[in-house]
């Protein structure tokens, strides 16, 4: 196995992942870098990638309407970025700003995307890893939405 | 044998009315934690007496002329000369804390309740996992184990706010986490660009916490939404519900399980309680008030 292939299986979210959907997966990878305050992209651009982050924290950021930008969500090591490459239009939904210098690798969202469709054991492989990660900070949402602690109690 | 069979309870009458009295103290220094929560220290006005307590354990306080609230009690059992409580500005009775100044007078009666098993964290893990003011009452939890670390395996501090300006306790939350042998994290629901720690719900720091599900005790207090996600998230990671405690700040009135005010199925929660294990309270967490 090549190095981005190696890179690919060690990530968390790839972890037991079979070895020809490795090098499928591996062929859309590469490494990127940003720089803290970086931003890695913007709300309303095109959903071109999805990413593995390895060091360093990203910030998701999004519009606050009149008031400042308003952090709802930071990702460490080990998670993923971006879930717009998913879901047609493939716009991003708020913007991803490096917190630290962020070492991450990059999937090409046309790569995959082709190559899911190509191969649905793949795309049913990914969306088995995907949907538990969608869900769970769909549940975060709902408890943030909520506003636990500021309620009078 | 007693012949009068009223006695029992012309005793009990009695000793209800002392357990109804309350202690004056004067405000020794008041200081704001946040934009509508203040921290008081109080000194006994009458006597030297100290005010020994467990961490847990809650007070009633009194305002002359608004009423009593149930107020934890947030300071080091250890210091026993002063008395401390954070105070979040509510309602009718805890607004009136904020017109409090150094020197007035205020009612205590207390201490009252069961606290955390301090006993029970010997020897093992121990998570502490606070949402909002609920860090107030796992403060003197926190003291006792840093007063007695060495009885303690693994300490792990996790603490959700709203965002970092209702970050209660601020100045001592940094100085924890620069002692090398307790992990403390904190995560806030949003901030602005400023602020660089950790931001999302608290669920994702218990699923990655480090602690052996065998030997692990969880002391967890916040609003009551949280304190079941929370526990729900420590037994998909094998921790026994039994080992789970959780404090519940149900509204209360006597304080001393005589109204049935804070009655929850078979608890008083101001006797019984407020620290109880989450096995005995799973379907009361359910309900809407707690
Ligand atoms: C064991 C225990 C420990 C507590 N520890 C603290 C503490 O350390 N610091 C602190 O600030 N508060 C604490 N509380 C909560 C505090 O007692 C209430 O906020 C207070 O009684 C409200 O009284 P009030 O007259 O100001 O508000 P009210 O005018 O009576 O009520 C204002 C609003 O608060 C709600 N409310 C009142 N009491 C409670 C309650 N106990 N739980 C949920 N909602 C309530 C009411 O339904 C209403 O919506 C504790 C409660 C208990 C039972």
């Amino acid at each position: 196995m090549d190095g981005l292939g190696r890179i690919v299986a060690e990530h968390p979210f790839f972890a037991g992942l079979d070895l020809p959907f490795r090098e499928l997966i591996a062929g859309c990878a590469k490494n990127v870098r940003f720089e803290a305050g970086d931003y890695i992209f913007r709300e309303g651009a095109d959903a071109n990638a999805f990413y593995l982050l390895r060091d360093g924290r990203a910030a998701l950021e999004i519009s606050s309407g009149e008031g400042p930008m308003v952090t709802f969500q930071t990702l460490d090591p080990g998670q993923i970025l971006g879930a717009s490459w998913l879901v047609p239009p493939y716009k991003w939904d708020f913007d991803a700003r490096a917190i630290d210098r962020v070492r991450a690798i990059s999937l090409d969202a046309v790569c995959l995307r082709t190559k899911c469709e190509e191969n649905h054991d793949l795309g049913w492989d990914l969306m088995k890893r995907f949907v538990p990660e969608l869900s769970a900070r769909m549940q975060a949402a709902r408890l943030q939405l909520l506003d636990i602690y500021g309620r009078k109690s | 044998m007693d012949a009068n069979p009223n006695a029992a309870t012309a005793v009990s009458s009695a000793a209800m009315a002392d357990a109804m009295l309350p202690r004056r103290f004067h405000v020794a220094r008041k200081r704001n934690e946040t934009a509508d929560t203040l921290t008081f220290d109080l000194a006994p006005a009458d006597t030297s007496d100290g005010f020994s307590f467990a961490p847990g354990q809650f007070n009633m306080l009194y305002l002359f002329g608004l009423g009593e609230v149930p107020i934890s009690i947030s300071g080091d059992a250890e210091q026993t000369d002063r008395l401390v409580h954070t105070v979040r500005l509510v309602g009718s009775v805890t607004d009136g804390f904020a017109d409090l100044k150094r020197g007035d007078t205020i009612g205590v009666r207390g201490p009252y309740g069961a606290g955390w098993p301090m006993d029970e964290c010997n020897g093992g893990d121990v998570l502490v996992i606070a949402g909002g003011l609920g860090l107030a009452p796992l403060r003197p939890a926190m003291y006792h184990l840093f007063n007695h670390r060495d009885h303690y395996r693994r300490v792990s501090i996790l603490y959700g706010a709203r965002s970092p300006a209702d970050i209660v306790y601020h100045d001592e939350i940094q100085r924890w986490r620069q002692q090398l042998d307790i992990n403390v994290e904190v995560t806030v629901d949003h901030a602005d660009l400023r602020w660089h720690g950790n931001v999302g719900v608290i669920t994702p720091l218990v699923a990655k916490a480090e602690f052996d599900p065998a030997n692990t005790t969880a002391l967890v207090c916040g609003p009551g939404i949280m304190m079941r996600f929370v526990a729900a998230t420590l037994e998909r990671r094998g921790l026994a519900s039994d080992r789970i405690y959780v404090s519940l700040e149900r509204n209360m009135r006597c304080a001393i399980a005589h109204c049935g005010h804070c009655q929850l199925g078979p608890h008083f929660v101001c006797k019984d309680g407020p620290v109880l294990s989450h096995d005995r309270v799973r379907d009361i967490l359910q309900i809407a008030q707690v």
